[in-house]
C-alpha cells in the first residue's frame, strides 16, 4: 500500500504574497527521503502558507520539487494524485460519513466512473490495514463526527495512508491531544517514515525533541535556521527569536510557545 | 448416516467484515424492497380505485413535481447545490414534450394552431422539424435538459461558482428562459405557451381511460426514478457526493475534482426534472412559461425543503405534500397561500433542517449522510479548511 519510491522534497526560492504582504518569502528548504522534518516558528511566521503553497492551495513563485516532479502551477488534485497528502490545522473529516467512508474516499481518487457507480462492499484490504493502523477498526462504522478530537487527527493520517501518499505534510497534528495520544501519534510518524517523507508543523517542543530528525525553523516568512534539534536549539538566533529569549540548550523547557 | 449422497459443495462463508458493517445490508434491503412494494401498491392500487378522475389527475401532476424534487434532493440534499433554477429543465422537458405532441395533433405537414394565429408563418421553423419524429423528441425531452445542465455546470463549478451565488445564478437563468419564451411568441406560444393537447401518442387525452394510463405512466416512472435515486446514493459516488457537500476543499486534496463529481449530480437532477416536464404536459395538457419560471422553481424546492432534502422518499412526500396543501388552500384562501407557504419553508429550515424525514430518522439510527447540518443550509457555513489561528502580532 505504500510508495514504492521514496522521494524527497525540495523547495527552492518559494514566495507567496498576500496583497502586498509576504507571507513566505523566499524559503529553502531541502527535505531528503524519509526523512521526519519538523517545521517550527512563532505564529503567522509562513509554516501553513508554504504547507498551502507545496500543495497548491495559494499560488506561489520559484519550485518545489518532489521526485523529478516540478508542483507549483498544477491544481490541487493533481500534486495530490503525485503521492502528496496533507492535514490541516482544523480537522477536516467528513464528519456526516462513517470512518469507513472516510477512508473509502480517500483511498478511491484513481477510482473510474465504473467503479463509483457500485456500492462498496465489505473493506478493502488496503483500508482495513489502515484502520488497525491507526486504532480505529472498533469505530469503523462510526460516523467520523462522533470521534474523539484525537481519533480525527488519525482518521485524517489515515486517509493520507490509504490514499498512498509518500510525502506527509501535517499541520500541527498533535495539538489538544493527551500526552499518550502524542506518544501514539510519535510512534505512528516513526512507522510512516519508513517508506515515506514526512514534514510535521508543530509547536510542542517536547514532541519535537522526541521525534524530529531534523528541523526547519521559519520566522516571517524567512528559513531563519536548520538543522539537528541540537544544532537549532543551540542555534542564538532561533532562542532569540523563537523562544522570546536565550535560553540553554537541552533544557527541559515543554509546552507550547506563544 | 453414510457418505451415499457427496457432500454438499463447502460454502464459504460470506466474507466476515472485519469491522461492524455501517449499513445492517440484508435488512435494509428486505426494509427498501418492502417500501417499494408498499408505494407501488398505494400508487397502482389504492389511489385509483380511492379517488375521482378528478382528483387522479391532480395526483399524476403532483408525482411529476415528486420527480423534480427527487433530483433536487440529489442536487441539493446530498450534493449541496441550491439549484433555485429547475424549472429550466422541467420546462425544456415539457416544451419538446409539447412540440412534438402539438406536431403530432396538426398531422403530417400541419402546423400547431397558434402559429398562423400569432405567428403568421406559413411554414414550420426549423427547429421545430425535429421534434416531429417521436425518435427526436422522446429522448430530448431528457437529453436536451441534461445537456444544458451539463455546459452550465461545466462552466460555473470549475469556477467555484457555490452556496448563494450558484442559487441566484440558477434563478437568473429560470427568469432568462422565461424571457426567452415569451419574446419569441410566434413560434413558442408566448405567455399562454402550447396549450390545448388532444392526443399522447394515438390515445385521445379526452378519454378518462386515457388519463388513467397516463397517470400510470408517470407514477411508474417515478418509482423508476426513486430506485436510481437509491443506487446513487449508496454507491461510493454517493458517498463521494456527501464529502464533496461538506469539506469540497478536503476532496480536492484527495485528489478528486470536485467539479465533476458536482457536474454529475446536477445533470442527473436535470434529467429527472426534463422527464418530469415532459411526462406533466399529457398530465395537464399544456406547458406555460408561468408554470416554468421563478416562482414554481422555487416551489419545486420547498417541497423538498419541508419533506427532507437529503433522503431518498423525502422530497417525494415533501412535494406531494405542499401541492396538494396548495391546491387545498388556495381554493379556500385564494391570496395566503403564498404567506403560508413561505412561512412554511422558514419554519422547517429554521427549526427541522432534516425536513419531515428527519423527525423520522431522529427517532432511529442516524442515516448516514442524512443530517445536513442546520448551518448548511445554502452551503454558505460550508466548513473553510484554512486556518483558525491568530498570528501573533
Ligand atoms: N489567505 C491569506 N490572506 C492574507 N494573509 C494571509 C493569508 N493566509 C495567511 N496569511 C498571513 O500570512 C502569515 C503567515 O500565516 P501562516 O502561514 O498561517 O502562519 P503559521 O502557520 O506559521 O502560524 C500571517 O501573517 C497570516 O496573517
Ligand atoms: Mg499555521
Amino acid at each position: 500500500m505504500s510508495g514504492e519510491r521514496l522521494d524527497g522534497l525540495s523547495v527552492r526560492d518559494v514566495r507567496v504574497s498576500f496583497d502586498g504582504f509576504t507571507a513566505v518569502d523566499g524559503v529553502c528548504m531541502e527535505v531528503p527521503a524519509g526523512d521526519i522534518r519538523f517545521l517550527i516558528g512563532p505564529n503567522g511566521a509562513g509554516k501553513t502558507t508554504l504547507v498551502d503553497a507545496i500543495t497548491g492551495l495559494v499560488g506561489a513563485t520559484g519550485s518545489v520539487r518532489f521526485g523529478d516532479e516540478e508542483l507549483l502551477g498544477r491544481p490541487v488534485h493533481r500534486i495530490s494524485r503525485l503521492g502528496i497528502g496533507r492535514t490541516f490545522q482544523t480537522s477536516s473529516v467528513f464528519e456526516e460519513l462513517s470512518v469507513l467512508q472516510n477512508l473509502d474516499i480517500a483511498a478511491g481518487a484513481r477510482r473510474s466512473w465504473a467503479t463509483l457507480a457500485r456500492r462498496r462492499r465489505g473493506v478493502p484490504d488496503e483500508i482495513a490495514a489502515a484502520l488497525e493502523t491507526i486504532g480505529l477498526t472498533e469505530q469503523a462504522g462510526n460516523l467520523a463526527g462522533t470521534l474523539a478530537h484525537g481519533q480525527k487527527q488519525w482518521l485524517e493520517i489515515g486517509m493520507l495512508l490509504v490514499q498512498d501518499a509518500r510525502l506527509l505534510l501535517l499541520d500541527e497534528p498533535v495539538a489538544g491531544m493527551s500526552h499518550e495520544e502524542r506518544d501514539a501519534t510519535g510512534a505512528l510518524l516513526e512507522t510512516l517514515s519508513r517508506d515515506r517523507t514526512v514534514v510535521v508543523i508543530e509547536h510542542d517542543m517536547d514532541f519535537l525533541r522526541r521525534f524530529a530528525r531534523s528541523v526547519t525553523v521559519l520566522h516571517a516568512g524567512r528559513v531563519l535556521s536548520e538543522g539537528t534539534v541540537t544544532q537549532v536549539q543551540a542555534d542564538p538566533r532561533v532562542q532569540e527569536v523563537y523562544l522570546g529569549h536565550p535560553v540553554d540548550a537541552g533544557s527541559a523547557r515543554t509546552g507550547r510557545e506563544a | 448416516m453414510t457418505a451415499v449422497t457427496p457432500a454438499p459443495p463447502a460454502v464459504r462463508p460470506a466474507p466476515v467484515d472485519a469491522v461492524p458493517p455501517d449499513r445492517p445490508a440484508g435488512r435494509a434491503r428486505l426494509r427498501t424492497a418492502a417500501g417499494f412494494a408498499f408505494g407501488a401498491a398505494l400508487l397502482f392500487a389504492v389511489a385509483p380505485l380511492m379517488l375521482s378522475d378528478f382528483r387522479l389527475a391532480l395526483l399524476a401532476k403532483y408525482l411529476c413535481v415528486a420527480m423534480v424534487a427527487v433530483g433536487i434532493g440529489i442536487a441539493w440534499g446530498r450534493g449541496g447545490m441550491l439549484t433555485l433554477g429547475q424549472g429550466v429543465f422541467f420546462g425544456l422537458g415539457g416544451y419538446a414534450m409539447a412540440m412534438h405532441l402539438k406536431l403530432a395533433d396538426a398531422g403530417p405537414g400541419g402546423m400547431p394552431d397558434f402559429m398562423q394565429l400569432y405567428g403568421q408563418l406559413d411554414e414550420l421553423p426549423l427547429w421545430w422539424r425535429p421534434f416531429a419524429s417521436p425518435w427526436f423528441a422522446l429522448p430530448a425531452t431528457v437529453l436536451l435538459p441534461m445537456a444544458v445542465a451539463f455546459g452550465l455546470g461545466s462552466l460555473v463549478f470549475r469556477r467555484r461558482v457555490r452556496g448563494a451565488y450558484f442559487a441566484i445564478l440558477s434563478q437568473a437563468l429560470a427568469a432568462a428562459m422565461v424571457i426567452l419564451l415569451i419574446g419569441q411568441q410566434g413560434t413558442t406560444g408566448g405567455t399562454n405557451g402550447l396549450t390545448d393537447i388532444k392526443g399522447f401518442f394515438g390515445y385521445d387525452l379526452d378519454d378518462p381511460v386515457n388519463q388513467r394510463m397516463v397517470y400510470f405512466i408517470i407514477a411508474g416512472t417515478l418509482l423508476a426514478l426513486l430506485a436510481l435515486t437509491r443506487q446513487l446514493i449508496h454507491s461510493r459516488y454517493g458517498e463521494l457526493l456527501v464529502a464533496v457537500r461538506d469539506g469540497e476543499e478536503r476532496v480536492r486534496f484527495l485528489g478528486y475534482d470536485p467539479a465533476s463529481v458536482k457536474l454529475v449530480a446536477y445533470v442527473v437532477a436535470a434529467g429527472m426534472a426534463g422527464l418530469a416536464g415532459a411526462l406533466f404536459v399529457p398530465a395537464v395538457g399544456i406547458i406555460s412559461p408561468a408554470l416554468i419560471g421563478i416562482v414554481p422553481s422555487i416551489e419545486f424546492v420547498i417541497g423538498v425543503a419541508v419533506g427532507g432534502r437529503a433522503t431518498v422518499l423525502g422530497p417525494v412526500l415533501g412535494a406531494v405534500a405542499v401541492a396538494w396543501a396548495r391546491t387545498a388552500l388556495s381554493e379556500r384562501f385564494p391570496g395566503t397561500w403564498t404567506y403560508l407557504q413561505g412561512l412554511l419553508f422558514v419554519v422547517v429550515v429554521a427549526f427541522l433542517p432534516g425536513g419531515l424525514a428527519s423527525l423520522w430518522s431522529l427517532a432511529r439510527r442516524r442515516d448516514v449522510g442524512a443530517q445536513p447540518a442546520r448551518r448548511r443550509w445554502l452551503s454558505l457555513g460550508r466548513r473553510r479548511v484554512e486556518r483558525t489561528e491568530v498570528p501573533a502580532a
